[in-house]
């Protein structure tokens, strides 16, 4: 056996083993994502699947219960009790009005655990959402970063 | 200004444009008019767009806010400094500032080769023309810098409009580290086109192999290296600035950013067997056309919003046109390679499995095999919704999976690799090379497990890592032995004369060090600790050696911004050891959120508070302690890695030149010339590589 033949065999092993990491590694973290108006209609198996929302934060819905924090997600028209349940303290972004992603699963009542929560207003990289002119000054619009990464890049 | 600048845009479009076309027109005709002419026409665009950035600055600083741009980045009371580093801050500058730097990097190679390889630079003209008449398309009619306010009057009419104040730059990037961030990276993604362009030449003119490799080496390792610093630069900001007690979080655009720096890393190693050996032809060329496309990859990503991240949530249509451009590079690299395949034939075969060439390809096996699986993590949302029809993601468990264990494979071959002779290594060499380093590093684990570290991956990088350093270290004492035996000098001295012989390869052993440190940074991770707690004036906490005590905590007015902050003492081991002000402060014209980590560094671990809210119910602070061992390795790490690149592009300190006078003129003259050399001349020899 040739030292082609050696080396054709040990790159099999590596790539076979990385294989079965790479498997286990995504049935460990593989997320759905759903649109709030999907989740109703969601039956058996993929109720229990680990998933992300996203959806814009209820005006006045933010509440700060003992060890979580509760607040309403909104898309097109339909609303998600969500309750955050993660220990990192939430993304400085994250506040009324804010279009957040959650990640978690949800509850036998429809209501949504999420484990993590992303927060966002459009970056600078996007073009203006629809309807907003140049010449009206938006403060919320020119911010960036959620659980906060740099817009520049 | 605003026309001055746009023209200038469009010139330097027309410039590209006409590089592309006399360039192709003289190579065909060979006609070194038209091709000196292309090459002007390259260099010209670098004027022309530098005279556009200018206008842009100009903008900027004049507060002239009639320029959509200039508005929606800046304000008055913005400090100079990030005045001048808006012009990156969105879209259509920063695709302008990539123009200008590829443009920077156009302009030296050419200049700087302009009486040199005149087979090959026409070719390399022509590529790099090409490229950037893409992203000068994109700079004229895509995403355009200079657009105007103007809105309706009541009759319909448009009117040129000016506000009197922008909306400012977003404070998260009011940064010095923040506005250094982009720069880099961007010097290395479009520095990546440099040995493409040569790569690509090469194939297209049929230029020897080996010659388009030894004149990009260093090109590429400048780009390396600042797309090494850009990335350092952003975990670090992500550490020291968002308060999660992270640095790197799998996210698509951080992703988007490693992806060239793992097959620029695999291509920096593979040239070399294809250097000495003749080996790797067809792969190097792929590996860096490869390099090139994940670059154009990576932007997309970044701008397109295809991928959703915390970069980015929304979708532009920007995105097609890189699709557009990968493609049409993807085509031309193709048939590039298929016409000229047999010009790319290896000299040599692999000879044995314990050989350096073995080393190499393992390396760059795994760097593709990390690169893989990167990229398919990152790409898999929008592949699943094709096949599949719904979007599903893949977090940081899979490409921590994945990554560590090539990563430790990586270090094993680090610390291997350079011991191992061309060829074939005798069983004797290896155990000679081999025993010490070997058994300093299973000491080194046998400690580690008995002082607690039960971590088997951070186990193996300590076992690793200290392998690695010891077979630098002996690498370096070797050599320095031998010289000191000769010259008569003390060891230390030999080693700055023996790295100054071969900077290329010692300034390589740097590197790897500085990587080793780096690793081991990030092998303190399963030793976190982090405790959240609410705390009253009085109250206090305690993690790991500390005891925390808050003092007092209040707020604070600016004109900027109102700010919660706390006043916390912190104790080690019983006694008063510092003071931290962990602080949240809320922006008031932008209403933006930033939180202000307290942290204090020592090589051994990082102490990070951060004042994660007030309690709704009581008023009293929140907060959020992390025990983070050696970060700071990290960083020095990457200082390492940095110092060690800039040692290695270095010029070799030529060995002395003997000369003997010639003499020799008694036969017929003739002699002198036939003569091959005068005196024994000492050749450089790039050393035992």
């Amino acid at each position: 056996m040739n030292a082609r033949h050696k080396f054709l065999i040990g790159s099999g092993i590596i790539i076979a083993t990385l294989l079965a990491l790479a498997y286990v590694g995504f049935t460990q973290s593989k997320t759905y994502y759903h649109t709030i108006t999907e989740l109703s209609t969601l039956q058996g198996a993929s109720r229990h699947q680990r998933m992300r929302v996203s959806g814009n934060v209820r005006a006045g819905s933010i509440e700060h219960v003992s060890n979580r924090v509760d607040f309403v997600l909104t898309e097109q028209g339909r609303d998600l009790p969500v309750s955050y349940v993660g220990r990192d303290p939430l993304p400085d972004t994250f506040k009324d009005g804010a279009q957040a992603l959650v990640e978690g699963k949800i509850l036998p009542d429809n209501h949504f655990e999420a484990e993590q929560v992303q927060a966002k207003c459009a970056s600078k990289y996007e073009a203006a959402p629809v309807g907003t002119t140049p010449a009206a000054p938006q403060p919320g619009q020119t911010s960036t970063g959620a659980a906060g990464r740099p817009s520049g890049n | 200004m605003d026309i001055l600048g746009s023209f200038a845009l469009l010139l330097a479009f027309l410039a590209a444009v006409y590089a592309v076309l006399a360039g192709i027109a003289g190579i065909i005709t060979r006609r070194t008019l038209l091709t000196k002419s292309a090459r002007n026409a390259g260099m010209a665009v670098f004027v022309l767009v530098t005279i556009a950035v200018a206008c842009l600055e100009y903008f900027f600083f004049t507060n002239d806010f009639s320029i959509v741009y200039v508005v929606e980045h800046s304000n008055r009371a913005l400090p100079g400094f990030y005045k001048f580093a808006a012009l990156w801050a969105g879209q259509e500058g920063s695709l302008l500032f990539w123009s200008w730097l590829l443009s920077i990097y156009a302009f030296l190679v050419l200049f700087l080769n302009r009486k040199r390889h005149p087979e090959l630079m026409p070719y390399v003209g022509v590529v790099l023309a090409g490229v950037q008449t893409f992203f000068l398309t994109l700079n004229n009619f895509v995403a355009t810098p200079f657009r105007v306010l103007a809105g309706p009057d009541n009759a319909g009419v448009m009117h040129l409009a000016k506000m009197s104040e922008g909306h400012g730059l977003t404070p998260l990037l009011q940064y010095p580290e923040m506005v250094i961030h982009p720069p880099m990276l961007y010097l290395g993604y479009t520095g990546f086109s440099v040995p493409f362009a040569f790569a690509l030449a090469a194939l297209l003119g049929r230029y020897p192999g080996e010659k388009w490799i030894h004149i990009t080496r260093r090109w590429t390792m400048i780009a390396w290296c600042f797309q090494s610093i850009g990335i350092l630069l952003g975990a670090h900001w992500a550490y020291a600035m968002l308060g999660w007690g992270g640095y790197w979080a799998w996210d698509p655009v951080e992703n988007a950013s490693l992806l060239p720096w793992i097959t620029g890393t695999a291509f920096l190693h593979s040239v070399m067997m294809q250097e000495k050996r003749g080996m790797m032809k067809i792969w190097n060329v792929w590996l860096v056309f490869t390099t090139f496309m994940l670059c154009i990859l990576g932007t997309m990503l970044t701008r397109s919003g295809v991928v959703s991240s915390v970069h980015a949530f929304a979708q532009s249509s920007i995105g097609s046109w890189f699709v557009g451009f990968l493609i049409i590079t993807f085509v031309v690299c193709f048939a590039a390679y298929w016409k000229n395949r047999d010009y790319l034939r290896s000299d040599n075969q692999l000879d044995s499995l314990v050989s350096r060439e073995s080393s190499f390809l393992f390396n760059n096996l795994i760097l593709l095999a990390a690169c893989f699986a990167v990229l398919w993590g990152t790409l898999f949302p929008v592949l699943s919704e094709w096949v599949q029809g719904s979007k599903i993601s893949v977090g940081a468990p899979f490409f921590n999976k994945v990554n560590v264990p090539i990563a430790l494979f990586l270090l094993l071959l680090t610390g291997v690799g350079p011991l191992l002779a061309w060829r074939k290594t005798s069983f004797d060499a290896l155990r000679r090379n081999f025993a010490w380093p070997f058994a300093g590093g299973v000491l080194a684990g046998i400690i580690g497990f008995i002082w607690g570290f039960r971590d088997i991956y951070s186990l193996l990088c300590l076992i690793l890592g200290v392998f690695v350093t010891l077979t630098i270290a002996s690498e370096f004492f070797r050599g320095a032995r031998v010289i000191s035996a000769r010259d008569g000098t003390n060891i230390f001295t030999s080693m700055g004369e023996l790295t100054m012989r071969n900077t290329r390869r010692y300034g390589g052993y740097v590197v790897h060090f500085g990587m080793v440190l780096i690793f081991i940074g990030i092998a303190g991770t399963p030793f976190n600790k982090d405790l959240q707690k609410e705390m009253g004036v009085g109250e206090s906490l305690r993690i790991g050696p500390y005891t925390i005590l808050c003092q007092t905590f209040d707020h604070i007015e600016t004109n900027n911004y109102t700010s919660q902050r706390a006043t916390l003492e912190v104790f080690k081991n019983g006694k008063s050891a510092m003071m931290l002000f962990p602080e949240r402060r809320l922006f008031r014209a932008s209403q933006i959120t930033e939180t202000m980590v307290a942290i204090q560094s020592s090589p051994l671990r990082d102490l990070y508070v951060v004042y994660a809210g007030e309690s709704p119910d009581s008023g009293k602070p929140v907060i959020h302690a992390y025990l983070l061992p050696l970060i700071k390795w990290i960083w020095f790490g990457g200082i390492v890695v940095v110092l060690g690149t800039g040692l290695a592009l270095l010029p070799n300190r030529r060995t002395a030149l003997v000369l003997r006078p010639a003499t020799e003129r008694s036969w017929a003259g003739t002699l002198a010339e036939s003569t091959p050399a005068i005196g024994a001349v000492a050749r450089r020899v790039e050393g035992h590589d």
